[in-house]
């Protein structure tokens, strides 16, 4: 059976990678499982110079999924080289880089710093909603999409992956903007705009007053956005939003998705990872796939 | 080193209306928790709700393996678990948090709680007074019908006072105004709190004012349990206000000095 599939040059042992924030540099979750029996790690999204987070409370529980404003705290790339990396290096997995500005420029150098390390691939973050001006502004159209990802494009030799938002109007234009920057991948979905409002205070529960939304709860909207943007691009698709189980990866997949990451699910169940790639394999056999990449978009439409 | 385990519940019991105690087959968890340690317990295994519950370790039978946390039904989380039967399973993680009820360098412990903020008192008041600490414990509730666990408190310590707000059970007032009594009389050299937030600043304060070291331990709302979302952000009360630095309640806490954090 073969599980191999190749995201953007980035060749994965297996589909099952994990998302970005929820799975900080790997640390905590390797006392569970062997981080190589999955396909990446997104580390956190770590920027150029560390940065402070937002005001807690920075997450809670809403109707199968969750609202998180954490405002991107990270210490900085430079303490990642340092401290984070070699201990990832310890596992046979591929480690993706999770990184974001404030700036275009913000951007570039860190792009320029990520190119020197020893990782096999970079994902940028075009969608924080949490972060106040910042980044926002670039994901939201097809020219600010297009005009970061040339400039990263061009500093960075490793496999380049943008990261979406979906709180757009059209997500295939911001898709189509990356493909024709020249990067090697689109993932797709970052959270989608939310808020929670304690109804005995008045007030929302997040001090950020807003968040993004994750888990299950948006895995229809991530799986259709992941299925339009598949019959629009031809670079590959890392697909999320609500992943818990190998079936939920499957969905993905046959919507057009080459892998997918867990993100929140990570919390719930922390060996979430390495059982759907368990059951990404009792799909196959239960249908008789020899190869994994023979799902990939292969939905049929009614 | 938390580790997940299906763990049998062995024995439930209602120690009043909507708060249970638990008792549950956990020895992986038992032989490596501390007092201040908590546990993470899913209580479906769908996916709502979705999030893990942060729930106190209250009592451990280390030769037993057997992990006692009660609980108050809040919401829909505690409500469902505590539909549990005997013979279920509980999911949970753990131990989490620094365990570090530290009080290895003092003598004359004032163990504080109110309300459900008593729970992981327990087991740190048995542990110091099976290492030869004098202990002193300080209860308090709204009034008599929120009292609970006196018995058991008793016993592990060597003098508890329990107070409500209302006197209607007990001494009359908050539990902090006692304990101030006492350091007053030099009976006290450590304070060790957890329970409601005005409290637990209370405590800071009396700490502050007479140079009692206090660790308390604090609650936030939490994603992962266990360091990684970095959800449970607590400011560090040394690091300046236009740029705040962060420590995490699951991880670098839930206990604290009460000077090294803001609440
Ligand atoms: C370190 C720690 C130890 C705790 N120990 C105990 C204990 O021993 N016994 C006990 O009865 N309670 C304890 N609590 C509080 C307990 O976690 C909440 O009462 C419980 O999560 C409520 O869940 P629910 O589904 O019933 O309520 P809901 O209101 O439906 O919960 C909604 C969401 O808010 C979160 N939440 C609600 N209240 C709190 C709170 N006070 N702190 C953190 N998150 C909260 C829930 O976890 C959930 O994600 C502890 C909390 C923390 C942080
Ligand atoms: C607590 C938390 C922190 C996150 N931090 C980041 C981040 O730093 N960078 C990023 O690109 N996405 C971040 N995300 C978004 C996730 O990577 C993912 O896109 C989103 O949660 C949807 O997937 P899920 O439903 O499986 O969680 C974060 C999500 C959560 C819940
Ligand atoms: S709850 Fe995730 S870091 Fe504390």
């Amino acid at each position: 059976m073969n599980l191999e599939v190749n995201l953007g040059g980035i060749k994965l042992k297996n589909p099952v990678t994990v998302a970005s924030g929820t799975f900080g540099y790997g640390r905590e979750y390797s006392e569970f499982y062997d981080l190589g029996e999955i396909g990446a790690i997104c580390t956190k999204g770590t920027s150029l110079r560390p940065k402070t987070g937002n005001k807690a409370p920075r997450v809670c529980e809403t109707s199968s999924g969750m609202l998180n404003a954490i405002g991107l705290e990270n210490k900085g790339l430079e303490y990642f080289a340092e401290f984070d990396l070699p201990f990832l290096k310890k596992f046979d997995t591929k480690i993706i880089v999770n990184t974001f500005g404030s700036t275009v420029e913000d951007y570039v150098e860190a792009c320029r710093f990520l190119n020197k390390l020893d990782i096999d691939g970079v994902e940028i973050n075009l969608s924080c909603p949490n972060v106040k001006a910042g980044c926002m502004a670039f994901g939201n159209t097809y020219e600010g999409v297009k005009e970061v990802t040339e400039k990263c494009r061009r500093v960075i030799d490793k496999p380049l992956i943008v990261k979406l938002t979906p709180n757009v109007t059209d997500i295939t234009q911001t898709a189509k903007a990356v493909e024709d920057a020249g990067a090697d991948g689109v993932s797709l979905i970052n959270t989608l705009m939310g808020m929670k409002i304690d109804i005995d205070k008045r007030r929302p529960v997040l001090a950020n007053n807003t968040g993004g939304l994750s888990g299950p709860a948006i895995k229809p909207v991530a799986v259709r956005m992941v299925y339009q943007v598949a019959q629009k691009v031809k670079i590959p698709i890392l697909g999320l939003g609500g992943i818990v189980s190998g079936d939920d990866a499957i969905e993905f997949m046959l919507a057009g998705a080459s892998a997918i990451s867990i993100g929140s699910g990570n919390f719930i169940d922390p060996y979430v990872a390495p059982k759907t790639v368990k059951g990404i394999e009792d799909y196959m056999k239960k249908y008789n796939i020899s190869d994994v990449n023979d799902i990939i978009g292969k939905v049929e439409m009614n | 080193m938390p580790v997940n385990v299906k763990a049998k519940l062995v024995k439930k019991e209602a120690l009043k209306k909507d708060v249970f105690k638990f008792s549950v087959k956990a020895k992986e968890i038992v032989d490596i928790s501390k007092p201040g340690h908590f546990i993470e317990i899913r209580v479906s295994d769908q996916v709502e709700p979705f999030l893990r519950r942060p729930i106190s370790i209250y009592n451990m039978d280390k030769e037993n393996g057997i992990l006692e946390f009660i609980f108050q039904v809040k919401g829909k989380g505690t409500d469902i678990l505590s539909q549990k039967q005997v013979g279920d399973e509980v999911d949970i993680i753990g131990p989490l948090g620094n365990g570090k009820f530290d009080y290895s360098k003092y003598q004359n412990l004032a163990i504080i709680g109110g309300g459900i903020g008593v729970f992981p008192l327990y087991e740190l008041a048995k542990e110091a007074k099976e290492d030869g600490k004098n202990v002193t414990t300080y209860l308090g509730f709204r009034n008599k019908d929120f009292v609970l666990l006196e018995d058991e408190f008793k016993n592990v310590s060597d003098e508890l006072v329990l107070a409500t707000d209302d006197g209607s059970y007990g001494k009359n007032g908050f539990a902090i105004n006692f304990l101030k009594e006492d350091i007053e009389k030099g009976k006290i050299d450590s304070i060790y709190a957890c329970g409601p937030l005005p409290m637990l600043r209370a405590v800071k304060k009396l700490a502050e004012e007479t140079g009692i070291p206090a660790q308390v331990s604090l609650e936030e709302k939490m994603g992962c349990g266990m360091g990684v979302c970095l959800g449970c952000a607590v400011k560090t009360a040394s690091s300046p206000k236009d740029s705040p630095s962060y420590v995490y309640v699951c991880k670098t806490g839930p206990v604290f000095d009460s000077t090294f954090v803001e609440f």
